[in-house]
């Protein structure tokens, strides 16, 4: 066996395709800025399968379906499928809940945090600055010894679970679509829930950035964690062409089309809000909670269609985590213009601030107790 | 000396943080990785590479072996 091309340009390849795709897929219907984001994607999809009632943001994004199972395509194609689980399934569940949480706060996932910078939305400093500084608290954790165990190999249906699942969902939409309460999907009426590009083009999009991200390991909190621990770039460079490409292609749709794609401003940007400290704890919150996992919510998604039983766990906790946040009002409210003109800057409930202190408080206990207890040489 | 590192099972980035804590070791001849994914094997080979090692890898039924050592 030959030593792999690990020096190689995926990243920067899956990266530019994600940026141009997600620009692409809000010009035909998305949400602005959110042409992907896994967070709320998978917040509309958990809205979809009526795991909370807001109305607003339910529809079973394709996207989603599409990641996992661009994922499945491409491992089995190049013999990477490998079932396995074990590794602390209750721990990922909650990190993926309080991931989802910290990511509502600011309204978005890293990926969005990228998109909404490629679209001008200034609110995207103090998110990512949050989530350096989240990724950073994961590091000094992982220096100490933290380790959520060992996976263990599955038989191989315990891996093909979720891609099964995914394929089931998908099948079932365009055979059922809504009908509302009780007869099928729910899916929203207006809100950014009802704001969508096609379902073939969704779809086929979700697949091939599944394919691209199986075959290039695209991380966004790989990216930096592996910078500040390791001092290697190879994922940051994919990062810096995700954002790249969206920011050109949203320069290019404005110029061509009479759509404005890219603004720069603090305020009036599309599902967001300028709360500087919340932009700031949220992604804090989630960037903590990612490193302590292994991953962006991107590569959980991969990683499920690949076989991995234990990002599966952490995806279902991203859903738990919507289906919460919506319930309970932890999700920040977007700012608003009233009809008078005057701006109504938005940000998290009460509830929102207490959730993601009690994430922080989660994230801090396991990164302190989950370390060089857990047995490491045999297995 | 042969150092074994045994990172099968782990998840990202914990094959390469227990990978460099051996390059560090001063007595050694050459590590042994043991690993069980394409990831954590590029990820080790890539710190390996960087470090100034040669690289060489074995797999048998799915189990790969890495083997590092001074160049």
């Amino acid at each position: 066996m030959n030593v792999k091309n690990f020096l190689g340009i995926g990243p920067v390849i899956a990266g530019s395709i994600i940026g141009i795709l997600a620009s692409l897929l809000a010009h035909f219907g998305n949400p602005g800025n959110m042409g992907v984001c896994v967070a709320c994607f998978q917040r509309d999809f958990a809205g979809s399968l009526g795991l909370h009632r807001t109305s607003a943001v339910q529809y079973l994004r394709p996207e989603i379906i599409g990641f996992v199972l661009g994922a499945f395509i491409a491992s089995m194609i190049f013999r990477e499928f490998r079932a396995r689980t074990g590794s602390a399934p209750v721990v990922r569940f909650l990190l993926g809940m309080f991931a989802m949480v910290g990511s509502l706060v600011f309204l978005g996932c890293p990926w969005r945090a990228l998109l909404r910078l490629a679209g001008g939305d200034l609110n995207a400093f103090p998110g990512l600055a949050g989530l350096a500084s989240g990724i950073y608290v994961g590091i000094l954790f992982l220096r100490r010894g933290y380790n959520l165990g060992r996976t263990y190999r599955a038989p191989a249906i315990a891996g093909i679970l979720m891609p099964a699942v995914m394929f089931v969902l998908l099948v079932l939409f365009i055979l059922f679509p809504s009908f509302g309460e009780g007869k099928g999907f729910f899916i929203s009426e207006r809100g950014p829930g009802s704001l969508h590009a096609s379902l073939l083009f969704s779809l086929g999009a979700g697949i091939l950035v599944g394919i691209l991200a199986q075959r290039s390991r695209f991380c966004t909190v790989g990216a930096l964690r592996d910078k500040i621990l390791t001092g290697d770039s190879h994922l940051l460079k994919g990062v810096i062409a995700l954002l790249a490409a969206a920011f050109l292609m949203n320069l290019f749709l404005t110029l061509i089309t009479d759509e404005t794609c890219l603004r720069f401003s603090f305020i009036g940007q599309p599902v967001s809000h300028s709360n500087f400290l919340w932009n700031f704890m949220g992604m804090l919150l989630a960037g903590l909670a990612f490193t302590l996992a292994g991953g962006c919510p991107g590569r959980q998604l991969f990683m499920s269609g690949e076989g991995d039983g234990d990002a599966a766990v952490f995806v279902f906790g991203m859903l738990g985590g919507a289906a919460i946040a919506h319930n309970f009002g932890l999700a920040a409210v977007p700012d608003r213009i009233l009809e008078s003109g005057a701006l109504q800057v938005g940000g998290p409930s009460a509830n929102g601030i207490y959730a993601v202190f009690l994430g922080l408080v989660f994230c801090l206990v396991i990164g302190l107790f989950a370390g060089k207890t857990c047995e490491r040489s045999s297995r | 000396m042969k150092i074994i590192v045994d990172a099968r099972g782990l998840s990202c980035p914990q094959p390469v943080i227990i990978l460099r804590e051996a390059l560090r070791s001063k007595d050694r001849a050459s590590i042994e990785v043991l690993l069980d994914s394409d990831t954590s094997l590029e990820n080790c080979s890539r710190i390996a590479v960087k470090d100034g090692c040669a690289v060489k890898i074995e797999e048998r039924n799915g189990e790969i072996t890495l083997i590092v050592s001074r160049k």
